[in-house]
């Protein structure tokens, strides 16, 4: 019985962590069509400004929720200036570019930060479920990851910057005629993209820890997660996150790490080749 | 470029460079040169792969290391085992080539859309990579050869002269077959780009629906186009493993594949010389930096590669050709003659 | 397949000799030129930094104290980014475009099988510095670094008559994490003990959830980690973020080789680990006390956190440069004749000797506890032999071995 809730609970933390993870990449993927193949490093970038501000005072959760998401967000803005606004319309330069960011960023932060830092104890302490004990943080994860869901959700839904993003993500021309400057838009995403990347980094780094290649680690269960998930980008994020967790914490617990991992890969393949266009390709296509 | 091909100057310099550095290579160069040169010339055939399948059939493929990673571990696994590397290599073609017409079925039948297709190679070559690291126990063996997991395989045969096992190449000897294959798969590309096939392939790169409405069947084509580039690929993965008499994981990373799409962007999609050029250079420079202290490699790699992708979109050797064109354009007609 | 194998290194050779023949010429005789090949960028940087500055201060120590012979040492050293065709490369071009007279490098397994025979065939001496699973047998390779066999044979029974007889192991996912599990599973049975359980991680795992849960379950009274990486200091975080630090404790002989895991971790999470590897900087004794403030000057704030792999890099530069002021050249057979007499040499990790017949060493062993991010030692055992690698490998009789072997328990 324990062990049934301890399973359970695993797998909502898996759940919870793809969705996490994805959220910022499917946000840039769903509005622009953009592959930032440097979402791995946005992720430690958000770890690391997360790291270094508590270590230097700020307390634990200010740098989680307020530095880790600002910084990155800034610095997604930056890089859309400077790089990405060339690129649209242009997936594959825009990836080899972001791929490119992606070595610059792991090799600039070497150099500032250094590669041995010393990390941040989980806070939250532990939660006794009979005989097993589970980190409260895993808790924490599951919370965050239906707000962040429900937050975006409410963002474009009720918003008037929500509207504006939808009419842009739908058909940019007419919304360009209809007064918006869709070129501000495209840029207020990939900051909200890059933010929410941050925070995913920045909760990541307690459980963790960082160091600058940790990146590659992600890159891949996120693009699996965002495509599998396909256009709608909260229920896309969700379905793709709940189903990819489920299986691959699901033959973790039975069989190990390595089959786990491999599951996902192939329930992903199997997925796509039922469902070419993700799963909200078919189903919940109205949904956002 | 579409026009007949014995016209075409490019074409036969190509060969004649290509000829001209087999012939003189090992008598000019010393060993370490040669090493370096054939380390090129098999990622010259690597990235001919994709510029093939990229440039020419308008198939994207994020997982090209999936098959140069099988043809690789399928040459060790192979010539380990028998001794001889003859048939080996032959296999390091034809393995990967069904395998890519196998994946390619999968995807083309499955009517994947470009992104998609793009994740789905990426996702196969994770799986490859994920498995062959998992191989480290030593249950994981085929035949005489341990598949050893992270570590990859050691002691990989040299080639040998076919039906004689006993006589393997010297590095100079290897630097030849080498550059004899590229050039011959250069001549073979070109030809087949140039044949009514590739004519088909370059109908269906430029719009899909309308070689379908012709009544070709762009599935099947494309098929077999996939599978070209991925025994090609496959190819190239087995030279690797012989170059390096070494093969491990890494021959399946995403690092591997993403490689194969820069020399192509660099070079420029849709022409072949290009891409082995941005081999040449960009090896060469990866090579230099690391003897440099200066600044963090990643760090100067990355720079180089954003700002190739913003100023040189269209790739070298386009852009260069275009500039010779503009500059022809601009000069007086009288000096032209 | 051998004989076929040696004459093409025969063959290569030749051409070696006759090829290269006109740049010797112009190679500088004014200096020796040793090489240096460490991961300066890539995913393994941070072993590879304080390798290549231990290498360097080495040289510079040797230089202070009035060079080799007479003559000043140069260090080659290049980047090969944790790539394995850069390494290579630039071993190729050690051995035959610098000439330098010997190389120390190569950090995982991988890459020192990809420049290991390399080295073998153009002969250039080569020494390569970390632990790893064993059975190295090449005359040309000196290996300095601890073996699974030495710390865990010492670890094992320490541990348990501290904490008792139930072990589950936690291991990497590749042959030293494989061959280091076979060690720690027979010195348990050897010892009265009992395997619980083992499971593998790959080297990219980050999240050990469900086999904090499982290990739960299972209640060992010891768990033993062969994690590597900075991945894998995931485990022992969420292992206290989970409230099992302080109810089973961790011992493990591949934490702490780089140096850096202790100070990556807090000292809530570190605490209370018990560790064994061939040197902790607080080994006491003249040669580490001189090590460690020499080092600490010479670069100040840029001085790396020292551990096994950077010591035994600093031990490998000496041992060499002391074998070549006793034979007075930098000739390689005699440098290998040298260190073959089996001498015991005073370093900062201890008494170091190399063992004659795997060109391993045979050298003190130290069990520590993690304080506070220190590791305070709490045992020593003195010239403890390479004995997994001197059951497959025997050089004396057999010198022209050029592999790595098996060891199969």
């Amino acid at each position: 019985m324990d062990y049934t809730v301890i399973v359970i609970l695993e797998i909502l933390r898996a759940i919870s962590w793809l969705v996490i993870l994805a959220a910022g990449l499917a946000i840039i993927f769903g509005m622009m069509k953009v592959i930032n193949f440097a979402h791995g490093e946005f992720l430690m970038l958000g770890g690391y400004i997360t790291i270094m501000s508590h270590n230097a005072g700020v307390p634990l959760w200010i740098s989680i929720a307020v530095l880790a998401p600002l910084t990155v967000g800034l610095f997604g803005i930056l890089v859309e200036r400077l790089v990405i606004r060339h690129l649209y319309g242009r997936i594959i330069d825009s990836l080899l570019a972001t791929w490119g960011l992606s070595l610059l960023m792991i090799g600039g932060v070497t150099m500032v930060f250094g590669n041995t830092v010393q990390g941040v104890s989980t806070p939250l302490g532990s939660i006794a479920i009979g005989a097993y004990q589970v980190p409260g943080y895993n808790l924490l994860l599951i919370v965050v990851a239906a707000l962040l869901m429900a937050a975006i959700w409410a963002l474009l839904r009720y918003t008037s910057a929500g509207l504006i993003a939808r009419a842009t993500m739908q058909n940019p021309d007419m919304a360009e005629t209809l007064g918006v400057r869709t070129s501000w838009v495209y840029m207020a995403t990939f900051g909200l993209g890059s933010a929410v990347t941050g925070l995913a980094g920045g909760l990541l780094a307690p459980l963790t820890g960082v160091a600058p290649s940790m990146g590659v680690n992600f890159v891949a269960q996120s693009f699996i997660t965002v495509i599998t998930g396909g256009a709608s980008m909260i229920a896309g994020t969700l379905s793709a996150g709940t189903l990819l967790g489920t299986i691959s914490q699901g033959v973790t617990f039975a069989t190990g790490p390595v089959w786990g991992d491999a599951a996902l890969l192939l329930a992903a393949l199997v997925l796509l080749r039922v469902l070419p266009q993700g799963i909200t390709g078919r189903i919940f296509r109205k949904s956002l | 470029m579409e026009t007949s091909l014995h016209r075409d100057a490019g074409f036969w310099v190509m060969i004649a460079i290509g000829l001209a550095l087999l012939v003189a290579g090992p008598l000019v160069w010393d060993l370490f040169q040669i090493m370096q040169i054939t380390q090129y010339v098999v990622l010259s055939v690597y990235v001919l792969s994709l510029s093939y399948i990229w440039g020419f059939g308008g198939i994207l493929s994020f997982g090209q290391a999936a098959f140069f990673g099988l043809g690789a571990y399928t040459f060790s696994v192979a010539s380990i085992n028998m001794g001889e590397t003859t048939f080996p290599f032959l296999l390091a073609f034809g393995l990967p080539a069904l395998f890519g017409a196998a994946l390619g079925y999968f995807m083309f039948y499955g009517k994947l859309s470009d992104v998609y297709m793009g994740v789905v190679t990426m996702v196969v070559t994770l799986i490859f990579w994920k498995l062959i690291n998992h191989t480290a126990g030593p249950e994981y063996a085929i035949g005489d050869a341990r598949l050893g997991g992270f570590n990859g395989i050691p002691s990989v045969p040299v080639l040998n002269v076919p039906g004689k096992p006993e006589a393997w190449l010297d590095p100079g000897q290897m630097f030849q077959v080498f550059m004899a294959i590229l050039v011959i798969l250069y001549i073979v590309l070109r030809t087949l780009i140039a044949s009514d096939f590739g004519r088909v392939s370059l109908g269906i790169r430029e719009n899909e629906t309308r070689a379908a409405l012709l009544g070709y069947d762009v599935r099947r084509h494309k098929v077999i186009v996939f599978a070209i580039g991925a025994g090609i690929a496959g190819m190239a993965g087995g030279m690797w493993a012989t170059y390096q008499t070494f093969v491990d994981p890494n021959v399946f990373s995403l690092e591997m594949s993403a490689k194969a799409l820069i020399w192509t962007m660099a070079g420029g999609v849709g022409t072949l010389a290009g891409p082995i050029i941005a081999v040449v250079v960009l090896q060469y420079l990866s090579l230099k930096l690391g003897e440099m202290h200066v600044l963090n490699n990643n760090f100067i790699l990355g720079g180089i590669m954003m700002v190739l992708v913003l100023l040189v979109p269209k790739g070298g050797l386009p852009t260069l050709r275009d500039a010779l064109v503009a500059l022809k354009a601009r000069t007086p007609a009288a000096l032209q003659r | 397949m051998t004989l076929s194998r040696r004459s093409f290194l025969q063959a290569s050779a030749a051409l070696t000799t006759t090829l290269a023949a006109p740049s010797i010429l112009h190679a500088k005789t004014d200096t020796i030129r040793i090489g240096g090949l460490h991961d300066l960028s890539g995913a393994i940087d941070s072993s590879g930094v304080p390798m290549d500055k231990a290498l360097r201060y080495a040289v510079a120590e040797l230089n202070a104290a009035g060079g080799l012979l007479g003559r000043e040492v140069e260090a080659v050293t290049y980047d090969p980014q944790s790539n394995m065709s850069l390494y290579s490369q630039y071993a190729t071009q050690l051995a035959l475009k610098d000439k330098v007279d010997v190389v120390f490098g190569g950090i995982t397994s991988a890459s020192r099988e990809t420049i290991r025979p390399i080295f073998h065939r153009y002969k250039t001496l080569y020494f390569y510095n970390c632990l790893y699973e064993g059975g190295v047998c090449d005359r040309n390779e000196f290996t300095l670094g601890t073996t699974p066999a030495q710390t865990i044979a010492q670890l094992v029974p320490h541990v348990m008559g501290l904490w008792g007889k139930k072990v589950y192991i936690v291991a990497a996912d590749y042959n030293y994490g494989h061959i280091s599990a076979a060690w720690v599973k027979r010195y348990v049975e050897e010892n009265g003990g009992e395997l619980v359980e083992t499971e593998f991680f790959p080297l990219d795992t980050t999240q050990f959830g469900s086999s904090i849960s499982k290990i739960q379950g299972a209640k060992p009274d010891i768990v033993y980690s062969l994690l590597v990486g900075t991945a894998h200091l995931g485990f022992y975080r969420q292992w206290a973020a989970s409230g099992m630090k302080g109810e089973i404790p961790i011992a493990s002989s591949s934490f702490g080789g780089a140096g850096t895991e202790n100070v990556m971790l807090t000292p809530e999470e570190g605490n209370g680990m018990v560790v064994a590897t061939g040197y902790f900087p607080s080994v006491d004794n003249a040669a580490n006390a001189s090590f460690k403030a020499g080092i600490k000057t010479f670069y100040g704030n840029d001085a790396p956190i020292l551990g096994e792999i950077s010591e035994v890099t600093y031990e490998s530069v000496k041992m060499w440069a002391q074998a070549v002021s006793e034979t007075g050249a930098t000739e390689r057979m005699g440098i290998i004749q040298e260190l073959e007499k089996g001498k015991s040499y005073d370093m900062p990790a201890g008494k170091v000797a190399i063992d004659p017949d795997t060109h391993h060493t045979i050298r003190d062993v130290y069990i520590a506890e993690l304080k506070d991010q220190e590791m305070v030692i709490q045992k020593t055992f003195n010239a403890v032999q390479p004995s997994d690698t001197q059951m497959v490998c025997n050089l004396s009789k057999d010198p022209d071995s050029n592999k790595q072997f098996e060891i199969s328990l």
